[in-house]
């Protein structure tokens, strides 16, 4: 796009390749993950600019900010149209929480519910057109992944101290078995966080990548173009679902762990 | 000038008659894209790609350190592949219901009921 594209490329390794294919005047579908600076800035030699992607992370935490506190500013005891909304984006995570992790859970609510409404947030402003989607990069989900185990982890450490450990040794397993299923059992622990951002990453730049496809076709088409624009709109709805969905996922698989760290199952 | 709509039924009533009618068939709230075979399919392949990776760079690693390169290497690649098989099993078990109360499907029909 611009002259000032930063270092950071886009995914897929054949990006190159495929624009080559695609007819002249095309764009490439991948090209919507593209890194913009708009403010350059150098700390000591680490690019720290200010990109689109900053950008819309700042506009996807001022929107929460707005939705919550112009929501709850009336405080009406019968809530409106927009009061409810607030209210019951609070209900449903505080109702999560406590289904998942139990009372104990409560003091981690501030955290679990930036997490869920600042995903969700992303995810549905990227649906918009001409903006772009925070979490379809895989370094921005394993951020607020790694965030979530390290937390976690600590959480389990200053709770049972050592006992921690434990968790690794699966209950009512021969003392025989556990050279081989303690090491499984770590494996699978250490893999949560890359499991847990590439879920929301690939699923989010799967289904833009898609959209961009579907729109390239209506371009290449022409007239017959009709036909791409109908399974576009179903794909946007689907996609609505998802960006719903993958935020969803990825709140109840922190309760879970959370709920893992506290009670070590 | 004539009433052309049929009286209106008292709300509560048609809604009883509704969600009867619902419950006779057997409808447990929507079907999201969560019970799709993609989905699935999406999730399954992430979870034993993810674990398997990891356990290969952890594999990696030691072998860089301890100077034995394909010995931690092959053990971790089988202990990833049998580490993404049992995420994968447990999360199917959480779908299906078998395992705790209160995982997977459970919350769903929570957020109905509380309306």
């Amino acid at each position: 796009m611009g002259t000032g594209t930063a270092t950071i490329a886009t995914p897929g390794p054949g990006n190159r390749a495929w624009q080559g294919s695609v007819a002249e005047g095309a764009e490439s579908p991948l090209s919507q993950f593209e890194i913009s600076t708009i403010v350059p800035i150098d700390l000591g030699g680490v690019d720290a600019s200010f990109t689109n992607a900053s950008l819309f992370m700042v506009i996807a935490i001022v929107a929460v900010t707005v939705f919550l506190v112009g929501g709850m500013s009336r405080r009406a005891v019968v809530p409106g149209r927009w009061q409810s909304m607030a209210e019951l984006a609070y209900e449903f995570v505080a109702g999560m929480i406590r289904d998942n992790v139990g009372t104990e859970g409560r003091r981690f609510f501030p955290f679990v519910f930036s997490l869920f409404m600042f995903i969700l947030f992303a995810n549905m402003l990227g649906l918009l057109p001409y903006s772009f989607t925070v979490t379809s990069h895989i370094i921005v989900t394993f951020a607020l992944a790694a965030v979530v185990f390290l937390g976690v982890t600590v959480v389990a450490l200053v709770k049972h101290g050592l006992r921690f450990f434990t968790f690794f040794m699966p209950s009512g397993v021969p003392i025989l078995m556990a050279p081989l299923l303690v090491p499984i059992e770590i494996v699978s622990y250490l893999a949560r966080p890359v499991t847990l951002s590439l879920r929301l990453f690939a699923n989010m730049m799967a289904g833009h990548t898609m959209l961009k496809v579907f729109g390239g076709f209506v371009v290449l088409l022409g007239l017959l173009g009709f036909a791409p624009v109908l399974v576009i709109v179903l794909l946007f709805g689907l996609e609505v679902v998802v960006a719903i969905l993958q935020a969803y996922v990825f709140t109840i698989l922190t309760c879970l762990y959370l709920n893992d760290a506290l009670h070590l199952h | 000038m004539r009433m052309r709509k049929p009286p209106p039924d008292d709300l509560d009533t048609r809604l009883r008659k509704a969600r009867e009618e619902l419950d006779r068939q057997g409808w447990r709230g929507p079907r999201g894209p969560r019970n799709a075979s993609f989905g699935m399919a999406l999730e399954v392949a992430i979870e034993m790609v993810g674990t398997l990776a990891v356990a290969v760079g952890i594999g990696w690693v030691l072998d860089d350190w301890l100077a034995t390169r394909p010995l931690f290497l092959v053990i971790f690649f089988f202990l990833g592949a049998a580490a993404g098989g049992l995420n994968v099993y447990r999360r199917a078990q959480r779908i299906s219901g078998v395992g705790r109360d209160g995982d997977g499907n459970g919350d769903d029909r929570d957020a109905g009921s509380r309306e």
